[in-house]
């Protein structure tokens, strides 16, 4: 796993030692408000609705236990025993004091953690599919790729007052599960079909907020060493003619489609044309330390299914249940990658405990070397994991509370923290996920149902990644009350697609009904093994359209009531 | 840019987060409360506008962040209600923790958001 060098430790002491005395300063009055908001939000505090917020980098969502366990002491001593997961792969603490700030920003740098790049108009931290590494499918894990990226643009000069944030996404395989074309650039390792060459294949454009887009292909393949000089092609075509006019036009999005694909492709290729890519690309021998701190653990080798495990299936249904939908393919026989869903039935996406973190951080040193990941879907994931040991693990998860077997399911939503939290909030996406939560939590229900991902925004900035749900929900304001509007067909995967709306919004109280006509739509006319994504777009939009406009005879008579 | 002068909606608070922690805070006859029920409350424009200077001057000074004037309805027993979903979630605490926040501190605010 990734460790922090001497460089790294020394500037990210620097940053601590220096946010430290800007808090000091703004305490005792000596710096405004004014002046202190970007520096606070270059070291990610926020204000929120009831307190500051702390956002901590969690580069490409890996983890040790030895991190996890710091973050679940940080919760406990300075916040509130909590702290939520987001669909960036990073953590919020949601109570910290100011005065606090520097002395966690200090406990964060004793296992190499901070929170640059969490915040301002700089490169985000990268993000990466959360089984990177382990996924049987994967050319190549992405993760050093996405360290390389996260070494290269961290304070570049050149690209640390860009016209708004800028985010990157890196999978290594081909099915996408790291939403890469909702990113500013999405990078998709891939095999030449012909030299068998490992590079890169890049989008462009893609980005939710108020103006959703799917990237756009600019690249079909890049070799490996050229990723560099074109990503500062690419980031210089948009520093140089990105707009800076207007905040909800200055996302490479709003570039790329104003101009068309053909033409900024072209302004990116002139540009990488011009210089000499060997004098970019990292140093090899950087590469190679990268590269060698991604290695895989020392796996042992088994069978590839492992005889125990069929033994426990067969005996706890529940265990049974579990394993069929937490479980991943992994790319070493005999080891499975886990998912530990952070998404108990009517609890709040994201969230857990310090005790949960300690509890998933042993029993990650007990299974899974020490390693954890956060995916974007709001989940925790033990990547290595050998068969014979998932039923132990369950055990030690059933005791943990994060057992429930929902990965992927309808239960398994993501949710921003909308107005319980968020200053920016239009309405609350928080209890619309715990009522659809607890309307499908019936185990059978929910496997009935199978892969089906509901998606939760607050407000028009689609943190909650609304627009790329099979269903999305987005909570504005209609005359002075919560109202939410529910869209259809979106994907965040090698199909990516935009939701599209199903009709005037509605209320938090109608939501789980709303979403029960969908279902019933899909159930009424899905074929054998179809999920939900695969019937929307082979039906179309228009007979849920009708299901979703069209309110029971029993539902219009509990409304009349 | 020229600041539009914003309408004053009527009896108004004067709601803003305290620097240090970040919880919100009222303007009361001696100074800022964590708790509403001593919000001083805004009959008329006149004590409006003083209200939007004292925010001006706190903002000025720095012990607060985020000052501004917030309609409400005062309940029976007086307490003042905003009058907008987002400022009664604001000074409640989350909806979906009723053991976090103001909530949690002041029983007159609970089940009320
Ligand atoms: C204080 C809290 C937050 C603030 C102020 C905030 C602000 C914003 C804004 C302004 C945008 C729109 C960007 C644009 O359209 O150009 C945005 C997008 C986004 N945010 Fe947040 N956000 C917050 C919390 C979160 C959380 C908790 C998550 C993860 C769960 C998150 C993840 C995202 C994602 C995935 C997007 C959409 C992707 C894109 O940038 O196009 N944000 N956020
Ligand atoms: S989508 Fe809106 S409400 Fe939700 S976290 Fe983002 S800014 Fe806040």
């Amino acid at each position: 796993m990734y460790r922090y060098d001497q460089f790294d430790e020394a500037f990210v002491r620097e940053r601590v030692a220096q946010f430290r005395g800007q808090v000091a300063r703004r305490i005792d009055g000596a710096l405004t408000e004014d002046e202190f908001k970007p520096l606070r939000l270059k070291n990610g505090v926020y204000l929120q609705l009831h307190a500051y917020m702390l956002r901590i980098a969690i580069p490409y969502g890996t983890l040790s236990s030895v991190q996890l366990r710091q973050l679940a002491l940080i919760g406990e001593r300075y916040d509130r025993g909590y702290g939520h997961f987001t669909t960036r792969q990073n953590l919020q603490f949601n109570w910290p004091k100011l005065r606090d700030i520097p002395d966690i920003l200090d406990l964060l740098a004793d296992v190499g953690m901070h929170c640059i790049q969490t915040s301002g108009n700089c490169i985000r931290n990268t993000t990466a599919d959360h089984f990177s590494g382990a996924a049987a499918d994967e050319v190549e894990d992405p993760r050093p790729t996405a360290e390389l990226i996260r070494q290269w643009s961290t304070m570049h000069p050149e690209f640390d007052y860009l016209p708004r944030k800028f985010k990157i996404a890196v999978t290594g395989a081909a099915r996408d599960r790291a939403a890469i074309r909702a990113h500013d650039i999405g990078i998709q390792v891939v095999r030449h079909p012909v030299s068998g060459e490992v590079g890169y294949r890049l989008f462009v454009g893609g980005g939710l907020g108020r103006t959703p887009m799917i990237g756009k292909l600019v690249r079909d393949f890049l070799p490996k060493a050229h990723l560099l000089a074109y990503l500062q092609s690419l980031m210089r075509v948009y520093n140089l003619e990105g707009r800076r006019d207007n905040k909800y036009k200055a996302r490479v999005k709003i570039l790329v489609h104003e101009i068309g694909i053909e033409e900024f492709r072209a302004r990116v290729e002139a540009e990488f044309a011009a210089l000499d890519p060997a004098a970019i690309a990292a140093d090899p021998d950087e590469v190679a330390r990268i590269e060698a701190y991604f290695a895989a653990p020392a796996f042992a080798t088994f069978p590839a299914d492992s005889q125990r495990v069929v033994a426990d299936r067969a005996r706890d249904a529940a265990f049974d249940r579990w394993v069929e939908t937490n479980t991943f393919p992994h790319r070493q026989p005999g080891y499975a990658a886990v998912t530990v869903s952070l998404k108990p039935v009517g609890g709040v996406p994201g969230d857990a405990t310090s005790d949960q973190m300690r509890a998933v951080a042993d029993l990650a040193d007990a299974h899974s070397f020490g390693e954890i990941r956060v995916s974007h879907h709001q989940n925790l994931i033990l990547p290595h994991v050998r068969q014979d040991e998932l039923h132990a693990l369950w055990t030690g998860l059933v005791a943990a509370g994060l057992a429930e077997a929902n990965a992927g399911l309808i239960t398994d939503i993501i949710a921003c923290p909308g107005l319980d939290y968020c200053a920016l909030a239009t309405a609350r996406s928080i209890p619309i996920a715990q009522a659809i939560s607890r309307r499908f939590g019936s185990a059978e229900r929910q496997r009935e149902i199978g892969e089906l991902g509901i998606k939760i925004s607050g407000c028009i900035n689609a943190c909650g990644h609304h627009h790329v749900g099979h269903i999305g929900i987005l909570g504005l304001e209609k005359s002075g009350q919560e109202s939410y509007q529910v869209t259809l067909g979106g994907d965040a995967t090698e199909n990516a697609a935009i939701g599209q709306l199903l009709g005037p919004g509605i209320t938090a109280e109608e939501v789980p009904d709303a979403i029960e006509r969908l279902v019933g739509v899909y159930l009424a006319h899905r074929h054998d093994g179809e999920t939900f994504a695969e019937a929307v777009r082979r039906l179309g939009i228009e007979p849920f359209k009708a299901g979703f406009l069209a309110p029971q005879p029993a539902e219009a008579a509990h409304a009349a009531a | 840019m020229a600041t539009t002068k914003q309408k004053i909606l009527l009896p108004a608070i004067l709601l803003a987060n305290d620097l240090l922690d970040g919880d919100v805070v009222f303007w009361t006859e001696r100074g800022w409360s964590i708790d509403p029920a001593e919000a001083l409350v805004a009959g008329d424009e006149a004590a409006a506008i003083r209200l939007q200077e004292v925010a001006a001057a706190a903002l000025a000074r720095g012990t607060v962040v985020d000052a501004y004037l917030v309609d409400v309805t005062l309940r029976d027993d007086g307490l003042p209600v905003p009058n907008h979903f987002r400022e009664r979630f604001k000074i409640a605490g989350p909806s979906i923790r009723q053991d976090l926040g103001k909530q949690a501190a002041f029983a007159h605010l609970r089940g009320r958001a």
